[in-house]
């Protein structure tokens, strides 16, 4: 558990379903040959409409900053570094959007996109995030519950 | 006499050999009192891109403007105190900058074109910056400037300005070659959680917006630059360690040795820019 505003949270999640135990750490993700993840990080199922608002948050997805998305058109300036995310839900599996959240570069290689749910992200990383995951391995699958209601 | 600040359309219309969207032909053009600034030059040979392009070209025709009559322009107002501290007598040696460059700050015209370079007494590469502490200390007898801090950047801001509409063209050969490969390896290592280089950003995707904002070239032609986002001046070595923040990357010392080489090659990726300090930016 490394997301440090959602550690307390979690713990109480934890407490009360006891599903706690059954959270994949970063190092344990089996991904495909192509960046796949099927497993759920979970097993919980994902919350699309948290998912949408993690996808806005400056400090957490912030998707739109690189992203458009047609689906939050009322929220301005949608960023143009990666492609649209229109109908990722439908061109997409939920094993290979997973995988692209968690860690994009084993999809697309030398990527841009920050990988989300990985152990070492990057050497000099600030004190205050070092070691953690940019997500929660719930805030993955919130936001992937998120993608595939994105069919069209 | 009144002021002509142009924003008229280039003549050339040649096509764009990057991707960047900007039509060449509704490109502004930036002039300043009569001194045109070259904001687009062709890139330096050593370069990964065909053309080097001021950061002004990227910022909405409101942000633009300011810059256009230095009585609009914030950053003159920082660049008056410097004038005041100029003349004003500081340190051991009861001296003020004026008592030794008896040619006033117009004496320096040229010199922001070339910095940072090799300094061969000190045996390293040094800024403007340095240069300043360095008579601070060594000619008055006066305590350094914070460097990246109001006074420090307001002077640098001075000097700039001597040079301003003058092609930058710092040296990265000789024996500033170390230090510039130096700088090159930081611009291109992906930092911090979000694991990027500045090269993912001012190479790949110059041109294209990042939510509200429209990615430049990162080009340091324009410092020091009055921000509206923080109304000052701001030195470039504090701009490397706030793109540094936001990718959640400890960034180097402002005035170190390693900013001090990145600040080199980024100089050097705008070779032929002119030096517009101050300028105004978003
Ligand atoms: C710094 C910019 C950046 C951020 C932030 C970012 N992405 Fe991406 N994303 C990209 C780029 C660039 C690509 C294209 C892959 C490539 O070739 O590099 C991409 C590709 C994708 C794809 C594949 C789309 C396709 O059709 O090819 C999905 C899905 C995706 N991103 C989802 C997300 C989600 C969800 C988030 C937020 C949690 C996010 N991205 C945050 C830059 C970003
Ligand atoms: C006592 C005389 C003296 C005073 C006072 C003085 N300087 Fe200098 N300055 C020098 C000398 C001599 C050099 C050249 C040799 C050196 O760098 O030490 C120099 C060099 C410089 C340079 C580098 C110029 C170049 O072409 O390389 C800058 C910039 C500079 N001074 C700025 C200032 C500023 C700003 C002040 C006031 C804060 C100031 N100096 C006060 C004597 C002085
Ligand atoms: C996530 C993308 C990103 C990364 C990585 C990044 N920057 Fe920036 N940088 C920006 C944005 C956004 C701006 C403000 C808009 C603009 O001028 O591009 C900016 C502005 C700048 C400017 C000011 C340009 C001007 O004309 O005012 C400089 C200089 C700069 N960056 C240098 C760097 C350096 C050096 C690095 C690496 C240490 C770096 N940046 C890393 C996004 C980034």
């Amino acid at each position: 558990m490394k997301h440090i505003t959602l550690l307390a949270a979690s713990f109480s999640t934890a407490l009360a379903t006891a599903t706690f135990a059954q959270e994949v750490t970063p190092a344990d993700v089996v991904f495909s040959e192509y960046g796949a993840v099927e497993a759920s990080l979970t097993g919980v199922a994902g919350n699309a409409e948290n998912g949408a608002s993690l996808f806005q948050n400056r400090k957490l997805g912030n998707c739109l900053a690189c992203h458009v998305n047609s689906d939050m058109s009322d929220q301005g300036f949608h960023g143009e570094v990666g492609p649209p995310l229109d109908g990722v839900g439908a061109n997409w599996s939920e094993a290979e959007l997973r995988g692209i959240l968690i860690n994009s570069k084993n999809t697309f290689d030398g990527t841009i996109m920050p990988a989300f749910f990985v152990e070492t992200a990057g050497v000099r990383t600030l004190d205050k995030f070092a070691g953690k995951t940019i997500l929660a391995a719930q805030d993955v699958e919130d936001i992937l519950a998120y993608l595939l209601t994105l069919t069209e | 006499m009144k002021k002509i600040t142009t924003l008229c359309a280039a003549i050339s219309a040649l096509a764009l050999s990057t991707g960047f969207a900007i039509a060449e032909a509704d490109a502004p053009v930036l002039s300043i009192d009569g001194v045109v600034i070259a904001t687009r030059a062709p890139a330096p040979e050593y370069l990964d891109i065909d053309e080097v392009i001021s950061g002004w070209v990227f910022r909405t025709v409101e942000t633009q403007a300011l810059q256009m009559d230095d009585f609009d322009n914030p950053g003159m107002i920082f660049v008056d105190q410097a004038l005041d501290d100029w003349n004003e007598v500081n340190g051991s040696e009861g001296k003020s900058c004026a008592s030794c460059h008896t040619g006033g700050p117009e004496e320096f015209a040229g010199l922001r074109t070339v910095l940072p370079r090799w300094n061969e007494d000190a045996g390293a590469v040094w800024t403007m910056e340095d240069y300043i502490n360095n008579s601070l200390v060594e000619h008055m007898g006066a305590e350094p400037w914070k460097v990246g801090k109001a006074q420090m950047n307001a002077m640098v801001a001075l000097i700039s300005l001597q040079s301003r509409g003058m092609p930058m063209n710092v040296a990265i050969d000789g024996p500033a070659a170390e230090t510039w490969a130096l700088g090159e390896e930081i611009y291109f290592t992906r930092v911090g959680q979000l694991d990027m280089a500045c090269a993912n950003c001012h190479i790949d995707n110059y041109g294209v917006m990042i939510r509200a904002d429209h990615l430049s070239q990162g080009q340091s032609n324009g410092f020091p630059a009055y921000r509206l986002k923080n109304a000052k001046l701001n030195g470039i070595q504090s701009r490397f360690s706030g793109c540094m923040k936001n990718i959640r990357a400890t960034p180097y010392a402002v005035g170190g040795p390693e900013f001090t080489a990145l600040e080199l090659y980024v100089a050097s990726r705008g070779n032929g820019l002119s030096v517009e300090g101050p300028s105004v930016r978003n």
